[in-house]
């Protein structure tokens, strides 16, 4: 946006593990993630005026962890992407002079649920009386029922929507921190248990604990941090339906596509000036739909494009370095790691490494394609 | 009608989708179009979708809807057995979307074609 004052993100850090963490709460792993973060930018929490958090704990509750007393406060929670949202919410901010030093923070117990809290939804809400009574056991009995449409429509094959797994779980490889690095067959993911058909195991994220924070601040501080600046390029935010079965066309996500355009508006960009990109992967069928959102393939295209071999080690679109939310880690809000790894990637600091990309945009997912946050983030500022 | 089916969630209605469920106690599939641009809606709510007109009536639908997508759920859900069950959104022939379950066809990517014809059939949850 030409004439708006720059903002990066000064600092980025994740828990010092992934995974399985039984001896950390849901607050603690929020905490040091914070840690970590303010340390990353060599600051302390003292330096901190502004406080972004999903619900729970809730920004009250972390900024109180953590002793600061915020003057700008951010709890929106719409799913795994909110801290992008909180991003784009952090960068409007800072330009209005509301704060000039932001903590977002996420933090989960999904896998071990301590101090998590509980998964219950209210009866009495338009998905506890027009989805719950028809046997929903959450996002892998919902997110997953429009793919058989777009299969349907496009021809998007089995073995395609299998190898999304498979070539993630190349990038995987290389990274120390993936929870699942051997690599797969396409046999091999077709072979695993069938969890809700078209989707087997190796098809859905994994369901980890862990957590990451991110600080962000004004550009013109950039040379008082000692991690190099990832400037904040474009955002975008959108939401679509509260309940899959209201999505308007099952083959696309309204929400990715009106974050997306957003996010490359403001930031003057297209998808040819993309050197490596993070799309929410709760299933191996959201890479697609992604890919096609955004715009970086047609509408059909993204199943073939993803198969032969685009997106993995060498490809020319390096997707979901980190090995993603199927190989990498998966807290329930997969979204703050998504960000995290753009970071290592523009920072040149990444496990799996892919080349120096000048632009890294984040495609992140809130609910079941409910709503999306689109990051682009750069080296240099535009 | 049949049975309740223990274990199974139970909707717990609010004053503007009680019509729906009286109708669906009563046999009939009520849902609600809007009076200024004339389009059927589903899930109730005071405001048109389409328009965001508030003038809005309730109306017996026919019934008749076509199977648009549907995953089967392989885990062990209350309520729903042993078997794997499809959880499917079926179009209705008026427009709008709906979840519900497949009944009176195996539940199985065979027997399951998108676009095949369906007719509406009511469980009761009462307790």
């Amino acid at each position: 946006m030409s004439g708006a004052a720059g903002v990066i993100i000064a600092g980025a850090a994740e828990t010092n593990e992934v995974g399985k963490l039984p001896t950390q709460s849901t607050l603690a792993l929020h905490v040091e993630a914070a840690l970590n973060t303010l340390a990353d930018a060599g600051l302390t929490a003292r330096d901190i005026d502004g406080i972004a958090t999903v619900s729970s704990p809730g920004p009250v509750q972390i900024a109180h962890a953590l002793g600061i007393m915020p003057t700008w406060v951010d709890g929106t929670g719409v799913g795994g992407t909110s801290f992008l949202l909180h991003v784009r919410h952090a960068v409007a901010a800072i330009r209005a002079g509301y704060a000039k030093t932001i903590l977002i923070t996420h933090g989960e117990s999904g896998r071990s649920r301590v101090g998590a809290g509980g998964w219950r939804p209210d009866a009495s809400s338009p998905h506890g009386q027009f989805e719950a009574p028809y046997g929903t056991l959450g996002p892998t009995t919902t997110f997953t029922i429009p793919v058989l449409r777009y299969m349907k429509e496009y021809g998007l094959t089995h073995e395609q929507l299998a190898y999304v797994a498979v070539a993630q779980r190349k990038w995987a490889a290389k990274n120390p921190r993936a929870m699942f690095r051997e690599q797969i067959t396409v046999d091999d993911v077709l072979a695993s248990r069938m969890v809700a058909y078209p989707f087997h195991l190796l098809e859905c994220c994994l369901v980890t604990d862990g957590g990451g924070a991110l600080i962000i601040t004004a550009a013109d501080r950039a040379a008082d941090f000692p991690k190099p600046p990832v400037h904040i390029l474009g955002t975008g935010e959108a939401s679509e339906t509260p309940m899959i079965s209201q999505m308007v066309d099952f083959t696309e996500s309204q929400a990715f596509r009106l974050a997306g355009q957003s996010a490359f508006a403001e930031a003057g960009a297209t998808p040819a000036d993309v050197g490596h990109l993070m799309i929410y992967d709760a299933f191996a069928h959201v890479p697609i739909y992604g890919l096609e959102a955004l715009g970086f393939v047609k509408k059909g295209e993204a199943g073939p494009f993803i198969a032969e071999g685009n997106t993995e080690p060498g490809g020319s679109l390096p997707l979901n370095t980190n090995g993603g939310g199927l190989s990498y880690t998966h807290t329930g809000m997969y979204g703050m790691f998504a960000i995290q790894e753009g970071v290592r990637q523009i920072r040149g600091e990444a496990a799996a490494q892919a080349g120096e990309p000048q632009i890294s945009v984040v495609l992140g997912n809130g609910g079941m394609f409910g709503t999306a946050g689109v990051l682009v983030l750069g080296r240099q500022p535009r | 009608m049949t049975q309740a089916v223990p274990g199974k969630a139970v909707p717990v209605p609010t004053p503007e989708t009680q019509p729906f469920w009286d109708g669906c106690a009563a046999g009939e599939l009520r849902i609600q179009r809007c009076t200024d641009c004339g389009r059927p809606y589903f899930y109730p709510r005071q405001v048109c979708p389409h328009c965001g007109s508030a003038k809005i009536e309730w109306f017996t639908a026919s019934g008749d809807a076509t199977l648009y997508s549907y995953a089967i759920n392989h885990r062990p859900a209350p309520g729903f057995g042993d078997a794997p069950y499809a959880i499917a959104v079926v179009q209705l022939a008026e427009g709008p979307r709906m979840m519900t379950n497949i009944v009176g066809v195996p539940n199985t990517p065979e027997a399951l074609r998108l676009d095949m014809p369906l007719r509406v059939r009511f469980e009761s949850a009462a307790t």
